[in-house]
């Protein structure tokens, strides 16, 4: 068991070395001079010079990687003197356009991103797990195929443009909601909710749909397993019948697949932050790629990506722990 | 449009690659068959319709903006109130005799014209992306999932670290800082680089099990060589496989492209695309829904057109074998 | 003794009249099982043999009521005098499991990957039992898992069906039937999936409970070797029909129907001559 973790960690060690090569080696590749930019509008040779040693950006490739990986774990200072700018660790960069390190500038945006993430996740999950058991139960009948349908439409339509359908009926035609804005829950629950309905809404239809189908598909394979037929055979009661040997089986991949949804998912909504204008993690890639900053791309990127790799690390740990067969050995 | 898993992912985590997948085998009469059944399904041949609406759309675009008389660059001043910042006149957003569907807000260009080079742009870039991804899917599938240990092994990983990577903002930011000329062919290769990986693993996974199979042993008993086992035994058998998933994958590379569009990196204006002309519609979308809604629209129909088609054919295919 | 209680001790323990199951299908109708008829006495053993898509697994399932989805049953399954057809679906539940009892053929599908051996033995019995406390239970599942020697069942009885052995997990299909004490018990196909030494072991298995129990046993199978040792009568069928039925000894010694003599002949004997197989063919039987 500890073999199989200390494996894990290692694949995940690595595969994060090369996320963080990868992107570093793209943008050193694409990226314009960064110096320059910070330099900005007087800028004399001089100057830039100065700030690229300050940087560090004279040294060569490696060097410069090698300065950024040993920054994630100690922390790191640019340039000398007075004009020395801490970036405490872990240091995921430095935001010289906005003078923060990248880490406070995510760590300031994850409230909202978190607060999307998790109340879209509830609300995928529950409208999944519930709509895939009623497709099950009533297979083929009326409401399955209704379900059915929904959820195509729910798969097929862009958040975006979900995004701005809802927000044209919802807040501009009908008045019901505010235009969403990032209100803390603590100073007004009621408000808090309702602005952050939308988001949420939009970002658990597709997967809503995506769960209900897997759901759906799980409880009737796992009903046609022949330990059903065996519970059955033994004169149980359904419910038990249901509860131990049609949802407990087919809940378990359920249950891996959230878990990298749900990372994948706190590393930012990109695309229904922008629309909706909530500064979380996602509209701050959005905002830094439009600016060019960077050194935030990075970090959001390398953020990401952990988040996704380490996701993928709890899965496999949650599935020894769910599935048996995994967790002990087979057959002596 | 974060990247949710789309029905590729889900099919291939849910309980291996090959569960839930028809057992390949596929004689020519089961084909003819499936193609009979596919004709009567009337859901399935309304998506195809749509579908080639609108791959004919993009195909006879410079003719039919000819018809329609206004072109998809051409400004018209006329159709907007300067006084009310550039508003369309009239309702819908300017529909009429003059334009079909509308014109822009600000600038008066006519809609139907850029829905129709609209979909040219979404149609050439999905169906690049869904060959590319095809070939690549299916050749690493099969050189993995057919030789194992250290090949398997160094393609697994690269498929992983692909997967792993935060796609949508790797690709903002690698699109936003290349130069703008070709644009579509970049977008092309970049959707298709992190696209690949999951047909792969499907592929993979029903090649490790097909190569134990009896079929399998016997051709190389008579000497075939590898690459005719693989060519001639085993790709056939997954053909069904590949027709699924490769439909299902469609709708996420349109809605890819519209996404990338929408935010701004995708094909540079002043070429229409339907993502891209939704972006521009925000800020009008309470005086102008039309604006908004008529690429939403195609987009959306679009999109679901081939989930729906896909989904068919699964239950075609799924059906077609389990009674054989 | 009322009437009823007569019939019931004198009668057969399963008797089962013109039973025919159906099923809809894209070619139109199907029966899989026409019109079957046969008795099972009490304590007796019946063995029910033909080729797969006979029918002999419907009818097991037919007796349970546990038939799938779409399926038709109609004729007389009368078993200890009461008439299975007509129960409701909560009273077909007190009989399931409780007084009839059935396993299968593969054991590893068969039972819940999720859920210890020791649960899923128990949970018949608290089932069907009212009142039993878990710890009850769990005694009567390693009582049932030592019954059908498991060794070391105090602690095995915590393990999973992947963690025993194939032999090992037809045992455990068969204790979750023995503490429940059946009246009569159905077996299809119990030994197919298993190797053949263990086979022997499992039938003796099921030989030494019907001595102690006085069970009834109807073992379902295709494999005629298994039937002369287990059974006293045997059920022949085709195609959903029966074709001939007797004890075990006429029925090897002097088969009447030809498809019976053709099932014979297929099984290898020591003294066969090393002639042709004999394959479906009734026409070539008319000579003989």
């Amino acid at each position: 068991m500890s073999r199989f973790l200390f494996n894990r960690l290692l694949g995940m060690i690595v595969v994060l070395f090369l996320v963080c090569l990868f992107t570093f080696v793209v943008f050193f590749v694409l990226s314009p001079d960064p110096a320059v930019q910070i330099c900005g509008k007087n800028c004399t040779p001089e100057a830039i010079d100065q700030i690229r040693e300050n940087l560090g950006l004279d040294q060569p490739f490696w060097t410069q990687f090698w300065t950024f990986i040993t920054a994630l774990f100690t922390g790191r200072t640019y340039g000398t003197g007075a004009n020395a700018v801490e970036c405490a660790a872990p240091c995921l960069g430095y935001s010289f356009q906005t003078s923060q390190p990248v880490a406070d500038m995510i760590l300031q945006r994850l409230p909202v991103s978190a607060t999307i993430a998790i109340g879209a996740a509830v609300l995928w999950l529950l409208a999944g797990v519930a709509g895939g058991l009623i497709s099950a139960v009533r297979e083929g009948r009326f409401a399955d195929r209704f379900i059915a349908g929904l959820t195509l439409t729910g798969m097929s339509v862009p958040n975006y443009v979900l995004a701005l359908a809802l927000q044209f009926l919802l807040v501009v035609t009908l008045g019901w909601l505010p235009f969403p804005q990032a209100v803390p829950f603590g100073d007004d629950p009621v408000r808090w909710f309702a602005n952050f309905l939308m988001p949420w809404t939009v970002l658990a239809i597709g997967s809503a749909a995506v769960y209900t189908r897997l759901t759906r598909a799980n409880v009737i394979e796992s009903l046609q397993e022949n330990y059903v037929r065996t519970a059955r055979a033994k004169g149980l009661r359904p419910g038990l019948v249901w509860r131990r040997h049609a949802l407990r089986p087919a809940l378990t991949p359920i249950v891996t697949i959230f878990g990298m949804d749900f990372a994948n998912l706190l590393g930012g909504a990109l695309i229904t932050e922008t629309v909706f204008g909530l500064n979380g993690i996602g509209k701050l890639a959005a905002d830094s790629i439009t600016k060019n900053d960077q050194p935030v791309i990075m970090g959001v990127t390398l953020l990401a990506a952990f988040l996704v790799v380490v996701g993928a690390m709890v899965v496999d740990l949650l599935y020894t722990a769910i599935d048996p067969r995994v967790r002990v050995g087979s057959v002596k | 449009m974060t990247f949710t898993p789309t029905e590729l992912e889900v099919e291939g985590a849910a309980g291996g690659e090959t569960a839930g997948h028809p057992a390949p085998a596929s004689p020519p009469a089961q084909r003819r068959r499936l193609a009979r059944a596919f004709l009567r399904d009337r859901t399935a041949v309304a998506c195809s319709a749509y579908i080639l609406l609108v791959i004919l759309m993009a195909l006879a675009a410079p003719l039919l903006v000819k018809l329609s008389g206004w072109g998809p660059y051409e400004f018209d001043q006329s159709a907007v109130d300067p006084n009310l910042g550039g508003l369309p006149l009239g309702w819908g957003g300017g529909m009429g005799a003059e334009h079909w569907f509308g014109v822009e807000p600000g600038n008066g260009r006519d809609i139907f014209a850029r829905i129709v080079y609209g979909a040219r742009v979404s149609m050439t870039i999905a169906l690049a992306a869904t060959v590319l991804t095809s070939v690549l899917g299916v050749v690493f599938g099969l050189i993995a999932g057919y030789f194992g240990g250290r090949v398997d092994m160094l393609i697994s990983r690269v498929m992983e670290f692909l997967m792993a990577f935060p796609a949508l903002i790797f690709m903002i930011a690698v699109l936003s800082a290349l130069p703008a000329d070709n644009r579509q062919f970049l977008l092309v290769v970049v959707i298709s680089v992190f696209g690949w990986p999951y047909l792969a693993r499907i592929v993979r996974g029903q090649t490790m099990s097909l190569k134990e199979r009896e079929f399998v042993e016997s051709a190389r008993a008579s000497g075939a060589s590898s690459l005719q086992i693989i060519f001639k035994e085993i790709l056939p058998n997954l053909a069904s496989t590949i027709i699924v998933m490769t439909t299902l994958a469609v709708p996420g590379y349109v809605g890819t492209e519209a996404g990338l569009s929408f935010l701004g990196v995708g094909v540079v204006p002043p070429t229409p695309s339907w993502g891209q002309m939704i972006a521009s519609s925000v800020p009008w979308y309470a005086v102008d829904p039309a604006y908004f809604l008529i690429p939403g629209t195609f987009l959306f129909l679009l999109v679901l057109s081939f989930t729906v088609l896909g989904d068919r054919i699964k239950k075609l295919v799924e059906s077609g074998e389990g009674r054989a | 003794m009322s009437t009823a209680t007569e019939t019931a001790a004198a009668g057969p323990l399963l008797r089962v009249r013109d039973l025919t199951v159906g099923f809809q299908t894209a070619q139109g109708p199907v029966e899989v099982v026409r019109s079957l008829d046969f008795d099972l006495p009490r304590g007796g053993a019946l063995g029910i043999v033909g080729e797969s898509g006979s029918g002999k697994s419907m009818t097991s399932l037919a007796v349970m009521g546990l038939l799938p989805k779409g399926a038709t049953r109609t004729g007389s399954i009368e078993f200890a005098g009461t008439e299975l057809t007509a129960l409701r679906e909560r009273a077909m539940r007190e009989v399931r499991g409780n007084r009839i009892a059935m396993i299968f053929q593969d054991p590893l599908s068969s039972l819940n990957p999720y859920y210890t051996v020791g649960t899923q033995i128990a949970e018949a019995y608290r089932s069907h039992r009212r009142g039993v406390t878990r710890r009850q239970a769990r005694t009567v599942a390693i009582a049932a898992m030592e019954r059908v020697r498991i060794r070391d069942a105090a602690r095995r009885v915590d393990h999973y069906p992947h963690q025993f052995s194939g032999g090992m997990r037809q045992r455990v299909m068969i204790a979750m039937m023995l503490s429940m004490e059946p009246e009569l018990i159905i077996a299809d196909e119990p030994t197919t999936a298993l190797d053949v030494t263990v086979q022997a072991q499992i039938l003796d298995l099921l030989a030494e409970i019907r001595a102690d129990t006085g069970a009834g046993l109807i073992l379902i199978t295709h494999d005629l070797a298994v039937v002369s040792e287990v059974t006293d009568h045997i059920v022949v069928m085709r195609e959903g029909a029966l074709v001939e039925q007797g004890p075990v000894e006429r029925i090897f010694t002097d088969p009447q129907e030809p498809y019976t003599r053709m099932l014979l002949d297929a099984v290898p004997r020591i003294d066969d001559e090393i002639g042709l197989l004999r394959t479906t063919a009734p026409a070539a039987w008319e000579e003989r």
